[in-house]
């Protein structure tokens, strides 16, 4: 069995490959919502932050974790949002 | 139970792939988005599914608390206003990763897992306080220019050596509450001792380069809580930073060191001699050369936005098209303050998306262009880079404006750019200055179609 931090590491060089190749085929144009939707994507954190956040001990891991959950959450909603924002203005003459 | 909240993370990690990869044209990047949030409802719904969650309450107080926030920011915030926005959001990715990180550490901890919540705490407080002061800088409640101050690096190198010395420390002794607040507060004093000797015309790539951090930090929480999904979403992210910053970097012809390290003031001492004369220019003169003109490129930079002259620019350009006028618009990569700043100002007013074209699309047919109008671009439109050999910015690849046939400035002043470096431009034979506010300056042109 391959240890854990071996594993992790492997997923971590892949997908940052994969993101360079995914990246650099993005229009210049896009780069102010490719950076606002990226940011919502690395509210990602919530993710971990909820199974923190719901221990059900009320010690300092907690509290910190649902202050990760807000701030988090800040990210998710706001950056899809704005993003969607911003997308929708992008059009075409005749759309 | 855990295999399928695994397996789900799979599934969310492909809709982000997904969702990036459509974000490769404008007619289907507003999908990619949707399908990048999908990947996101579904792993935040995989996490709320753990048997360790017992009680739910702080998590909705959060959530709730955020995305309200969230929300709020999102659809108040102006176009205009988008660079200190991305970079308060940058902030708040950084962190949550330093608390998740904090609150992942446990008394029986691995070696492999307190460095991982090392990196977490050091990547997450940097990233944190780098952004406030970058939305400081951006939104100008700062003053937007370098911090420079005598023994500078030698702060920053002891704040290096006590990065390093809390961090090994703490690894050593993971019970001992004080080393994790004193690098805590390194990280967090780093951030800010980081951005403050850069200045406001270098904020593409800092922002960019913090919009990296905030992934990374959120890859290195990942490791700390031996989760998938953080670490390859935070390394999507990582790496969208990474690209973006070099292409800003290869724009200004700056390595990112020199970014980082030398504010640019410093180095923007050489003086240079231009010679020749300023020729203004009226409205009334600019409209009847506008009026013959069957080809014109419009040349946006930072002003535009300080000026919210996008929605007159369009309203110009849809007068000189029912003219019988082709026009382009030309858009640097670093023009503005962020990677993409003037498209989403243009998109705003309603330009479509395929008459922005990119530098290296309109510098080659420039020399067919009869008028362009430069608005509130400084830097980016500099013979300079090309001419003067002593200038800071030689080399930097410009918008070529000066091969127009002629070329309309729209300026307040004679005041030189950020950077404070002349811009022989100016006094170029085919050159005239429209001299005023840009968003008066092209109203009255405008009603001069009229």
């Amino acid at each position: 069995m391959v240890p854990a931090e071996v594993f992790l590491t492997f997923i971590l060089m892949l997908s940052i490959f994969l993101g360079l190749e995914l990246i650099h085929k993005v229009p210049a144009t896009l780069h102010t919502p490719l950076m606002s939707g990226s940011n919502a994507i690395s509210g990602i954190t919530l993710a971990g932050a909820v199974g923190l956040a719901g221990t059900g001990q009320q010690d300092l891991a907690n509290w910190l974790a649902a202050g990760a959950v807000a701030l988090a959450s800040i990210n998710v909603v706001g950056g899809y949002l704005v993003t969607d924002r911003m997308l929708a203005m992008f059009r075409k003459k005749g759309d | 139970m855990d295999t399928a909240i695994q397996f789900v993370y799979v599934l969310s990690a492909a809709l982000f792939v997904y969702g990036l990869k459509q974000l490769g044209s404008p007619a289907t990047a507003r999908r990619g988005n949707l399908v990048s949030s999908l990947g996101m409802l579904c792993a935040v719904v995989a996490a709320l599914l753990d048997q360790g969650i017992v009680e739910y309450q702080w998590i909705l107080a959060g959530f709730v608390v955020g995305g309200l926030l969230g929300a709020a920011a999102a659809r108040l915030v102006q176009m205009t206003a988008m660079p200190e926005m991305v970079a308060l959001f940058n902030g708040f990715g950084g962190m949550a990763s330093l608390l998740v990180g904090w609150a992942a550490l446990e008394g029986d901890a691995s070696t492999f897992s307190l460095i991982t919540i090392v990196l977490s705490i050091f990547i997450g407080g940097l990233t944190f306080t780098g952004s406030l002061v970058a939305y400081g800088k951006l939104s100008e409640t700062i003053g937007s220019g370098a911090v420079l101050f005598r023994g500078q690096q030698i702060v920053n190198s002891l704040l290096v050596a006590a990065m390093f010395g809390s961090a090994v420390m703490f690894v050593n002794e993971p019970g001992n509450a004080q080393w994790l607040y004193i690098l805590v507060g390194v990280a967090l004093l780093f951030g800010i001792m980081a951005v403050i000797p850069i200045g406001g015309a270098d904020m593409p790539v800092v922002i960019s380069l913090l919009n990296s951090y905030s992934g990374l930090a959120a890859c290195a929480a990942g490791f700390a809580i031996n989760n998938n999904i953080l670490i390859v979403a935070g390394s999507l992210v990582g790496a969208s930073g990474i690209v973006l910053t070099r292409i800003m970097c290869k724009a200004m012809n700056r390595s990112l060191a020199n970014v980082l390290f030398s504010g640019f003031g410093s180095v923007a001492t050489a003086t240079t001699k231009v010679s020749g004369e300023v020729k203004p220019i009226n409205v009334e003169d600019a409209y009847y050369v506008l009026e013959a003109a069957s080809n014109v490129a419009i040349v946006p930079g930072y002003g535009m936005a300080v000026a919210q002259a996008q929605h007159v620019v369009k309203e110009l350009q849809e007068l000189l098209e029912s003219n019988g006028c082709e026009v382009n618009y030309g858009i640097h990569p670093v023009a503005g303050r962020m990677p993409g700043h003037m498209n989403v100002l243009l998109a705003e007013a309603d330009v479509s998306y395929d008459l922005l074209m990119e530098m290296d699309d309109i510098n080659p047919r420039m020399e067919t262009v009869d008028v362009c109008i430069v608005i509130g671009a400084n830097d980016v439109v500099n013979p300079a880079a090309r001419e003067i050999e002593s200038s800071p910015i030689y080399g930097m690849p410009i918008i070529n404006v000066d091969h127009a046939r002629s070329v309309f400035v729209l300026k307040r002043s004679m005041a030189s750019g950020f950077a404070g470096i002349e811009n022989p431009l100016f006094y170029k034979d085919n050159t005239r200055m429209l001299f005023g506010d840009a968003k008066e300056s092209i109203g009255a042109l405008i009603r001069e179609f009229d």
